[in-house]
């Protein structure tokens, strides 16, 4: 069980991660006494059990539901569970455990509800492929026209938060395919203060990104479409 | 419209009203979704029998044939039919996304206890 005295988990969504999972998973345990609730999206590989071997809670999806719902999942685990604080990151290896601490840290002071890990301010040398770039720096001056707040890194998945930002993860309001930039913005009309962590984050060779394919057009419309109705929707809409 | 047209169109509306009763008798089609479904064979047997109705609707929409008019409105009634569709199944996805993390939820509270 927990033996921190704030109740933190660390929530690792995962999609046939087996091999990777494992490294993850003790990587983590290097920089935090925290529980880790590992969700397997319905993978068909051993991610679950890997997982299971090195402690972490983990909950089966019994179908891959995709990125968003498999982090909800953990979101509503980690409530249900009366965890107060929750870090969420990737599986692959891409997100530096040692950065938790770091995001953790104004969450826990109360200096803020949501911090997110960038890439960008300092630290690292993470280049990402051309169009993702020009994708991040779009939404990146949206997002700041919307919020007034400069994020630099507004696609990042590697994000730390305090129950009310949970809960509303949890609730359906959440985008849950593809929570990315639209999510800071419905984080800002709810009026959640957030603020960025340097991280640094590893480009990943030899895997599937989840921008692949036509995803990326997809993508952009519905990061566009979501951000335009959440525009529409009254101010603090949902509010926790 | 011809005779011929007029008894063409008045079969097929019939012919959908009581194929759609018939469905929702057995319980093959819900009330719900059969609402769609008969308002066009109502309105394709209402525009057959009554003509000014029809003469009135193809002056006020432009339309230089009635027969235009009748497609018209079919093409419009299938539309809200399948956006109807569309938001049921958003809905129904939702629900079963809700299912499937309270299964994964429910399965973990049993293992770990």
């Amino acid at each position: 069980m927990n033996n921190e005295p704030y109740r933190l988990a660390v929530i690792i969504p995962a999609y046939n991660e087996a091999g990777r999972i494992t490294s993850t998973i003790s990587d983590v345990r290097k920089y935090t006494g925290s529980d880790i609730i590992v969700i397997s999206d319905g993978s068909t590989d051993g991610t679950a059990e890997e997982a299971r071997a090195l402690g972490a809670k983990v909950l089966e999806l019994p179908f891959n539901l995709g990125y968003g719902a498999a982090l909800q999942t953990g979101f509503k685990y980690a409530l249900e569970r009366g965890y107060r604080y929750a870090v969420q990151m990737d599986a692959d290896g891409q997100h530096d455990p040692s950065a938790i601490q770091a995001l953790i840290e104004p969450v826990l002071k109360g200096d803020a509800d949501m911090t997110l890990g960038s890439r960008f301010l300092g630290g690292g040398d993470y280049k990402a492929p051309f169009a993702r770039r020009v994708g991040m720096a779009l939404f990146s001056v949206i997002v700041r026209v919307i919020t007034g707040r400069k994020v630099t890194d507004p696609t990042s998945g590697f994000q730390a938060m305090n129950k009310r930002v949970m809960k509303f993860y949890a609730s359906d309001a959440y985008p849950v395919d593809y929570p990315d930039a639209d999510v800071i913005i419905m984080l800002h009309r709810r009026g959640f203060t957030f603020r960025e962590i340097p991280v640094t984050m590893k480009r990943l060779h030899g895997k599937v990104s989840m921008h692949s394919g036509l995803r990326p057009f997809y993508y952009t419309f519905k990061m566009f479409l979501s951000i335009f109705v959440t525009l529409l929707r009254s101010k603090g809409e949902g509010k926790a | 419209m011809t005779l011929h047209q007029k008894i063409f169109a008045l079969v097929l509306g019939i012919g959908m009203l009581v194929v759609i009763l018939e469905m929702v008798r057995r319980r093959r089609l819900g009330e719900e979704y059969s609402f769609l479904w008969l308002l066009i064979g109502v309105g394709i047997v209402l525009l057959v029998l009554w003509q000014g109705l029809l003469e009135w609707l193809t002056r006020l929409i432009g339309a230089v044939v009635p027969t235009t008019t009748i497609f018209i409105f079919g093409i419009v009634i299938l539309v809200l039919i399948n956006l109807h569709f569309s938001v049921k199944i958003t809905k129904l996805s939702r629900q079963v996304k809700d299912l499937t993390q309270q299964i994964a939820l429910l399965r973990a509270d049993k293992n770990m206890d």
